[in-house]
């Protein structure tokens, strides 16, 4: 849980290539920006791991490691409210009818998993389709539970 | 810092020190690899040590779930050490924390091996 007591507006903005060092990249401007923000330890990993997540979805399945397509990514503190959003150009993706993980017949899956995580590790998450092309998918964590 | 893994021998059990991350790209790949050889080697009896595992995503679980499925189909086992609070926590919600033979002492984890 975040320290209300720091109430901070700040954000960032990116646009980064398609590639496994902007994953790590990102997860540390977002950490860092949370950290200001007095986020705890425990929140920390989780929003990270929340955005390696979804950097790693757009990457890898959004834009499939091309070269020529960017991935956007925001990250913004105001008043109680963490925010990071994910744009990748690529064909879209089915946010919705994902396999649960936890289901016997899925368990020993080696993939499938990552929604599931974000899910677990963040108050909201979001995705839309954009218009020509891409999937923005919106994170938030609150400094204080809802 | 990525992933290091380095093996030893405790009488038949071979032990995998893994130590950094866990992470889509050369770390999960590292570990994937690592495994596969010790299969076709003929090794039935795996401890994976992730005491000194710093960070462990997705992708890295996979690995663990791939792991263990190559090393069970050849006939062994693998089983997980010294896990710490991150690895514990994310095993425990995606419900593979009962998959797993998971010890805390390497003493106990070596004798477990039947």
């Amino acid at each position: 849980m975040g320290d209300l007591s720091r109430p901070t507006t700040e954000s960032v903005e990116r646009s980064l290539d398609s590639s496994l060092e902007s994953v790590d990249h990102a997860e540390d401007l977002a950490v860092g920006l949370a950290r200001r923000a007095g986020f705890d330890e425990e929140d920390l990993m989780k929003i990270g791991l929340a955005v390696r997540e979804s950097m790693v979805n757009a990457v890898v399945h959004g834009n499939r490691y091309n070269a020529n397509k960017k991935v956007r990514f925001s990250a913004s503190m105001n008043q109680s409210r963490f925010t990071v959003r994910i744009a990748d150009e690529g064909e879209g993706f089915d946010y919705v009818n994902l396999p649960d993980p936890l289901t016997p017949e899925n368990l020993l899956r080696t993939s499938g998993r990552g929604i599931f995580l974000i899910r677990s590790f963040m108050d909201e998450f979001h995705a839309r389709r954009m218009e020509p092309a891409g999937t923005e998918v919106t994170l938030v964590k609150f400094a204080v539970s809802k | 810092m990525s992933v290091k893994l380095s093996t030893r021998q405790v009488g038949d059990v071979s032990v995998v020190d893994v130590a950094g991350r866990i992470t889509l790209g050369e770390g999960s790949s590292a570990l994937r690899e690592t495994l596969r050889d010790m299969v076709s080697k003929g090794q039935k009896k795996i401890l994976l040590n992730l005491g000194d595992v710093s960070y462990i995503d997705s992708s890295g679980i996979g690995e663990l779930v791939s792991g263990f499925t190559t090393v069970t189909n050849s006939g062994g086992q693998l089983k997980l050490l010294n896990l710490n609070k991150r690895v514990k926590d994310l095993l425990q919600i995606t419900k593979l924390y009962t998959v797993f033979d998971v010890h805390e002492d390497e003493a106990g984890a070596i004798r477990s091996f039947a």
